[in-house]
């Protein structure tokens, strides 16, 4: 690991290591701007960061990221950018958050050859104990919200996901699961629904493969 | 003193000895500039900000004149440690050319006539100010500006800056603008020339050959315009339906709006001496800024060229300069892939939130320009 790699989450640091060198990329609800600038000093990325929230807006700006404050709830990516205008739009932990997933993932396969989308895991084996002994909606290391005032209202499981893909036409270019310490283990490989807390997705549009 | 204050300033004037072609077709043969400057301009030359002003703006950008208590219009934002920290730039204030603040305006003695220019200084645009201001940084020896900066009018002309001279300036901080007016701001601005032009005091523009003044339709240009500038949720909260005394069923002010809108109208037709032909061409410049008209109307063809890197800053109640225009802006440039970063700040304030204290907008503001410093070394 470099030293610059240090502190970086391994969520972030497997992403990097799926992004092409020089590439332009886009960081949907970019947060501080921690894996932008990653990207940017790692792998020679160029690009954009999108963000609501005013403090990570400014701590966006700090970490020397170009970042544009916008709703993604209120406005269309297409207000922004042409089409592939980008080699990758990157959303991590976003997914469930937004109004409409599906018309975002749609979007941001427009805008973007490829898309890497990372979101929490509701088929994971404690949120289903949790449903299944208590009845109720499961509060986990992941998911630390109430019913009631989380803002996760577009929960998935990953079959969930890739059946949403599959209906899209949506290619799963690479897949990956993490657990709350974002590091991969051999059950995760083979019953990643139930074990894995964090998806990892690498998607692009079928009828684009070899484009 | 004041803290974190510039402290006490003093304004200098640079004779620019060449004349100066304007658009319009006119000929300045010499002008002088009036400038001020606060930090100190480091070895290299690498830490000079330029600070653009608004319609009613001058080179007082911050500090104090001996005697003075009030400081420059934008002290909130530029002093040691502030976004524009005086303690790592050198920044430098201009009053534009047709301005009323010491700059060759239409209150100048015409060399040719000996009469002030009045009505037949020349109309003046953005594009003009910036070659005046380039002048103006020639004269200082600044290669390349670390940043030009500047709100409404003054976002204007930085956009022209980047547009017009983009090697002389590494970033472009462009608040509370818009890449051109739209119709509904035309038609302020020709409402207040109106009532200008229309006051019998104003005499065709030769109003000081008479010795007076246009002050009422100053403050009528001043009033209207002031208004365009708050939010109708601020005004609803400042002053309500509130009454200074009771209904009287009278033309008197009764309500406290009145009496603050016209106080505003008064203070800058009487005590602020606004040159009333200045303010003229001031809302022209306004009008004919449209840096997209060269380029086919294209803003993105406009931006092809531009080598800034630019923050872009608007507020959520500022109707004159609405979001939606700086997005006009950040659109422009991300089609061309450049540098930018957006912010839309959360305010009350309306389109006045530009020169006003707001924690975001600071945290903003800060971070960016610390950024500026970092790279060049200040």
């Amino acid at each position: 690991m470099s030293s610059e790699n240090r502190t970086l989450s391994p969520e972030f640091q497997l992403i990097s290591s799926w992004i092409e060198p020089n590439s332009r990329v886009l960081d949907l609800g970019c947060g501080d701007g921690t894996l932008l600038a990653h990207l940017q000093s790692a792998r020679n990325a160029s690009g954009y960061g999108m963000e609501l929230d005013p403090n990570l807006v400014i701590e966006s700006i700090k970490n020397g990221i170009n970042v544009i404050q916008s709703d993604l709830n209120k406005k269309s990516l297409l207000d922004y950018f042409d089409e592939d205008s980008f080699d990758y739009v990157i959303m991590t932990q976003a997914l469930q958050v937004v109004d409409r997933p599906d018309l975002l993932l749609d979007e941001m396969l427009t805008i973007g050859k490829q898309s890497i989308v990372t979101f929490p895991n509701f088929g994971y084996w404690k949120n289903r104990v949790q449903l299944m002994f208590s009845g109720r909606m499961p509060e986990t290391e992941t998911l630390p919200y109430h019913w009631y005032d989380t803002p996760n209202i577009h929960l998935c499981t990953f079959k969930d996901f890739e059946a949403l893909c599959a209906k899209k036409g949506f290619e799963i270019v690479r897949r990956a699961v993490v657990d709350q310490q974002h590091q991969t283990s051999l059950g995760m490989t083979l019953f990643p629904n139930l074990l894995g807390q964090i998806a990892l997705y690498q998607i692009r549009r079928k009828d684009r493969s070899n484009g | 003193m004041k803290e974190n204050s510039v402290g006490l300033v003093k304004p200098k004037t640079f004779h620019v000895d060449e004349p100066l072609h304007t658009v319009s077709g006119s000929v300045i043969p010499a002008y002088d500039l009036v400038y001020e400057t606060y930090g100190q301009l480091n070895a290299d030359k690498s830490n000079a900000i330029l600070i653009c002003h608004a319609l009613s703006g001058n080179h007082h950008v911050a500090g104090y004149y001996d005697g003075d208590e009030k400081p420059g219009w934008w002290e909130h934002y530029v002093g040691p440690g502030k976004p524009i920290d005086t303690n790592r730039f050198f920044v430098v204030g201009v009053n534009n050319l047709g301005g009323c603040h010491g700059s060759t305006g239409p209150a100048s003695i015409n060399p040719e006539t000996g009469r002030p220019w009045g009505p037949d200084f020349p109309i003046i645009t953005v594009k003009d100010w910036v070659v005046s201001q380039d002048k103006l940084r020639e004269h200082l020896g600044i290669e390349q500006w670390a940043a030009v900066v500047g709100g409404s009018l003054g976002g204007m002309q930085v956009i022209q800056w980047a547009i017009d001279r983009p090697d002389r300036l590494r970033h472009a901080v462009v608040i509370a603008a818009a890449p051109r007016l739209s119709a509904q701001n035309i038609a302020f601005n020709e409402v207040a020339r109106t009532a200008i032009m229309s006051d019998p005091d104003f005499h065709g523009g030769r109003y000081l050959e008479h010795g007076v003044i246009p002050k009422r339709g100053l403050a009528l240009a001043r009033m209207l315009g002031h208004l365009t500038y708050l939010s109708d949720d601020l005004m609803g909260k400042k002053f309500g339906r509130e009454l200074r005394d009771r209904l009287k069923y009278n033309f008197d002010v009764e309500f406290q709006v009145e009496s603050y809108l016209r106080y505003q109208g008064e203070k800058f037709a009487t005590r602020s001496k606004f040159d009333a032909n200045t303010y003229l061409l001031m809302t022209k410049a306004l009008d004919y800024f449209d840096p997209a008209a060269e380029y086919d109307h294209d803003l993105s063809k406009a931006f092809a060229r531009v080598q800034a890197g630019f923050l872009v800053v608007s507020f959520t109640s500022d109707w004159r300069f609405s979001p939606e225009r700086s997005e006009e802006i950040v659109r422009a440039l991300l089609d061309n892939d450049k540098n930018v970063s957006y912010a839309e700040i959360e305010s009350q304030h309306g389109h006045d939130a530009f020169l006003l204290p707001n924690p975001f907008y600071e945290g903003v503001f800060s971070a960016y320009m610390d950024r500026v410093a970092r790279e060049v070394g200040a």
